[in-house]
This record gives structure tokens, sequence and C-alpha cells, in this order.
């Protein structure tokens, strides 16, 4: 066993730099895209600062299809896509070109949700100093709803943590393969166990770190 | 000098059919520079739509609407900004950016107006200077008390130098001594900038304290509408009396008087106290003398308005019956009186 470990562990923090690696990127461009969709599902929405029910059906529709989809299902699905633009369907960064596509969405609703408890009467009163539309979009809403969104985001960070668990089954690496490999294949259940242990830890570290923040935002 | 709103013949109509609802219903207004002029209202009334139609937060639906002598109702959005820009605006529940210290708050306005870094700082902190919080520059909202927020508030909506401040229920979320904090602060701000104060309100305190001229609404219309004093010494809509009444509890209630009757057994009269056409207050006493009549203060409570008594005395009179009645023949001339008459003959009103 002890033997095993000196072997493992070097792969083991690998794998973690791996995940770290695919969680990050997708984090950053789908937390970002979803956020840009998020807001405007939110302002499009009846009675909102950008009203239009062409744009806000689009995008709600195309949010509630893709976002129920099982995300084993969808790395399949959306192959041709991820072929075409990054040149394989297998490896690190076609699972990661799926799951910024899934988070894309999955933020979006995140977004949304969170701005819609927006007090209006801030918004009001933005608009009644002049201020355009898309500066109180900018400057206004999505700053007044930052506690909430980094909640959310928190949220989907973990979210992603464990999609992308799925990466090991489509040639790709981090957490998720090192588990199938090492532990699975191998009929190793301590390895798996070590494995969950250190998923356990990033993701109770990633929420620790996200109510901070969120307490932070709040100014009280 | 031309009114710096002009309200003619303005609707504003929420809805269309059946459900739709007439919030204000041609008004015509004029509203001065200078002058810092109340709205009051019961809620409905349609108060906030007509101030929130001055900066153009609503369309007109019908009539014209000239802030400054422009017509907002024929502005695209572009320039409609700019009206609002130059137009302040406090509300009941302060509306501060939470994400935003103090300070921020205030340099709000300036970043949108495109202020430069350093003008903006010197701006707020004059500001902040103005409304008596300097030193709460770098605290949030949620660390604040209402009265500090609405003191943020006005200092906000004062950052660009507006000429035309609207409060929407300023004070109505504040308690009495705050409230007279924030009025005072408001008056001065008219008095000193020459800003005129748009002042909106269901409560008729505010309205007496600061505002010069008054409009009372009701159903989205405006029923009457001139100088405090005018409207409340002699209020002709049921609305205004309503208003008075609140404020003043200077007129027996129907079970007071049956108290009252039942401790004076002479004729009861409620004179109105208000300042005549020749300036001067109803001297009762002289009239009493002049009569050969006796007079009892039973109830009663006299108060300034506008620097000017108001109020209203009811007293027994005890004397001849035709000396009674030609003392109420006398005051009437200069007052309003209501002949509540004795416990025998109860309920003759004049
Ligand atoms: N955006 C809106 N859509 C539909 N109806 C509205 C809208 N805003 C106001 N109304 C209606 O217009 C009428 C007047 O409302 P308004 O808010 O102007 O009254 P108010 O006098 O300010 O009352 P309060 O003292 O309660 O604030 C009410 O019947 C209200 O329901
Ligand atoms: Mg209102």
């Amino acid at each position: 066993m002890n033997r095993d470990w000196s072997e493992l562990s070097p792969i083991l923090w690998e794998s973690v730099r791996e995940t770290l690696y695919i969680v990050g990127v997708t984090v950053g461009s789908g937390g970002l895209l979803g956020l840009v969709l998020g807001v405007l599902l939110y302002a499009t929405r009846r009675g909102n600062l950008l009203e239009n029910v062409v744009v806000f059906s689009i995008l709600n529709v195309a949010v509630n299809v893709v976002r129920p989809i099982p995300f084993i299902i969808f790395i399949t699905a959306v192959g041709p896509v991820t072929l075409a633009v990054v040149g394989t369907t297998i490896g690190n960064d076609a699972v990661i070109f799926a799951m910024s596509i899934m988070a894309t969405f999955v933020t979006a609703r995140i977004v949304e949700q969170n701005l819609v408890a927006t007090d209006p009467g801030v918004i009001e009163a933005a608009r009644a100093m002049g201020a355009s539309r898309l500066r109180i979009l900018v400057t206004v809403l999505v700053p007044e709803a930052l506690a909430p969104l980094i909640l959310g985001y928190t949220f989907l960070l973990i979210g992603i943590v464990d999609m992308s668990a799925l990466a090991g089954y489509v040639g790709g690496g981090g957490l998720g393969n090192f588990a199938i490999v090492y532990g699975y294949q191998r009929f190793n259940w301590e390895v798996t166990l070590v494995t969950v242990l250190v998923i356990i830890g990033m993701v109770q570290l990633a929420q620790l770190l996200g109510n901070w923040l969120a307490r932070k935002a709040l100014h009280r | 000098m031309a009114p710096v709103i002009s309200f003619q013949d303005v609707s504003k109509v929420f809805g269309s059919g059946a459900g739709a609802v007439r919030a204000v219903d041609g008004v015509t207004l004029d509203i001065e520079a200078g002058e810092i002029f109340g709205v009051i209202g019961y809620s409905g009334a349609g108060k906030s739509t007509l101030v929130r139609l001055v900066n153009a937060l609503e369309t007109v639906t019908s009539g014209r609407l000239l802030v400054d002598g422009q017509d907002v109702t024929a502005l695209g959005e572009g320039r409609l900004r700019r009206v609002r820009a130059g137009i302040g605006m406090v509300f009941q529940q302060f509306n501060l950016l939470n994400s935003r210290t103090v300070a921020g708050n205030v340099a709000y306005p300036l970043k949108v107006a495109g202020w430069p870094r350093e003008r903006r700082a010197a701006r707020v902190a004059e500001l902040l200077d103005y409304v008596g919080i300097a030193d709460k520059a770098k605290a949030y909202p949620r660390q604040l008390s209402g009265g500090q927020k609405q003191r943020v508030g006005i200092a906000r909506a004062l950052a660009t130098s507006p000429r035309i401040l609207l409060a929407d229920e300023a004070t109505s979320a504040l308690d009495p001594d705050t409230t007279q904090d924030v009025l005072a602060l408001l008056r001065r701000v008219n008095r000193e900038l020459g800003v005129t104060v748009v002042v909106i309100t269901h409560e008729m305190d505010v309205i007496r304290s600061i505002a010069h001229r008054v409009a009372v609404m009701e159903a989205g219309k405006v029923v009457e509408h001139g100088p405090v004093y005018d409207v409340f010494a002699a209020p002709r809509e049921r609305a205004t009396r309503r208003f008075v009444a609140t404020t003043l509890k200077d007129r027996p209630t129907p079970e007071a008087l049956d108290r009252l009757r039942h401790r004076h057994p002479g004729r009861i009269v409620t004179v109105a106290i208000r300042e005549n056409g020749a300036g001067s207050g109803v001297d009762v006493t002289a009239a009493l003398r002049a009569h050969g009549v006796d007079g009892t203060i039973v109830f009663g409570g006299i108060t300034e308005l506008d620097e000017r008594p108001f109020g209203s005395l009811t007293l027994e009179l005890t004397g001849s019956d035709a000396a009674i009645s030609a003392l109420i023949a006398d005051l009437r001339g200069r007052t309003d009186v209501d002949d509540l008459g004795t416990a025998a003959v109860a309920g003759v009103r004049a």
C-alpha cells in the first residue's frame, strides 16, 4: 500500500491540477457568457428595462431545453459541434468546450433568478438620474445582486466539479479519470475513497470562500 | 415668470379596455420656479404617477407637460435622459445603492453626467457636508438610520444641481423627529439653493410645515389647489376637510358633542378662527361683549399655518335668544360659524 501511494500521489496531484484547470476554464467562460445571457434573460422580460418578447422567448426556451439534458448525454449530442470547433471530441479541450456550453445555460438561469429579487426602486432611482439602460444593467443591477450572485456561482462551481468528473469517461483527465483508472478499474477502493475526500475538501473550500465573499458583498 | 412645470390637461391611463386605470385625470396645474409645491391625497389618488410624469419615468397619455418650457411628451429617450438628469428625485424607501458607499451613491449621478473623478470627489464632499453626514462618507447604506439614508438620498438628488427636486413621500418612512429634520433640510434646499421642490405626501403635517402652495388630489384629479393657507383655512372639498381634521382635532366629534351638551345646557357654536380679509383675527371676546352675550370656551384648538392663525373654538353661549342670534349673524359676516344648537333643539346646524 505504502509503495502504491508514493507512486500514486504525484498522479493524484496532477489530477487535482487538471480538474482545477478544467473547472476554472469552464467557470470562467461559461460563467461570463452565462452572466451576459442571464442579464439579457432578466432584462428582456416583460416590464423590465429591455423588454423584448422575441428575444426573451428564444432565450427562455433555449435555457429550458438545454439545462435538463444529462451532461453525459449532452457531451455526445454536441459532439459534431465540438469536432468542428475544437477539432476533436476527446480530451480535456473537448470536454471543456461541452461543459462551457452547458455551464452557460445553467448560469443564465441562476443569474436571472438572482436578479429578479433586485429592488425595482433602485433601478428607478438610476433611471431618474438619467442613466442609460445599459449603464443601469452593468453598474446597478449586477452590483446590487452581487451577494446572491456569488452564492449562485458557488453553487455553479460545485456543479461543474461534479460535471468535470465525467471528463474521465471521454478521454479527459482530472480526478474523475484518476478514480476510474486507479480506483474503479483496479478494484482499489482506497484510491476511490481518497479521491472522494479530495473532492469533498475542494468543494468545502469553495463553499466557505463563496459564503465569505457573499457576506463581504452585503456590506452590513 | 413662466412656470417651471406646467401640466396642461394631462392624463395618464394604465392598461386599456375594461381594465384601464385613469391614474391622472385631466390635470391642469402650474408649479412656479422657486416654490415648494405640495401634492396631498389618499393612497391611490395618483400623486406618484403625477410626479413620475414630470421626469418621464411614466409617459403622458394625453395633454401637454412642459418642464422648463420644454414639452417632455414630445422627446425621445436620449433627450429625456438629459431632462431627467436635471431633475432630482427623492424616494420614500430611499432607493440607495446598497453596493456602494454613501460617497459612491452621491457620486453616481455625477458619473452618469460624465464629471471627471477629481471634480466628483470635491462635489461629493461638499454635498455630504451640506446635508450633515460628512462623517458617513465611507459607510454603506445598510449601516445608516432612516434619517441618514434620506440625507444621502437628498445629497444624491442634488448632486448635479438640478432646478427641480421631486420628493415622493420622502418622510413617510421616518419617525416624527426625523421627519422634521428632513423637512427642514428640504426647506433649506429650497431657500438657499433656489430649487423648486415638489413634495408628495398623504400627511397634512408635511404640507403644513413646508409647502407654499398645495394641490389636493382625489381619484386622479386635482380637486382643489392654491396657497396652503387659503386651501386649508377655508376648505371647499370633502377630501380637503378630512385632511384638515387629521391635523387639527379642533372640532368636537358627535360623541364629544353629546358629552358637551350634557355639561353645557346653553347654545353651542363652533367659530372658525382664521385671518380675515383685513388681516386681523376674529375678536370673539369683543363680539360677545358688544352683544351682551356670555361665552364659555368648551372645545377647540388654534394653531398656525403659514404663520397665520388657523383653527376653531367651540363656545357655549348664554344670553337672550335675540342677542345670541344677532351675535351669530355678526360673526358670520367675518368667518364660518357652525351653530350646533342646544340640547333641546340638537342638530340645528346652519
Ligand atoms: N404601473 C402601473 N400599472 C398599472 N396601474 C398603476 C401603475 N402605477 C399606478 N397605477 C395605478 O394608478 C393609481 C394611482 O397610483 P399612484 O401610485 O399614483 O397613487 P398614489 O397617490 O401615489 O398612492 P400612494 O399614496 O399609495 O403611493 C392606482 O390605482 C394604481 O393602482
Ligand atoms: Mg405614491
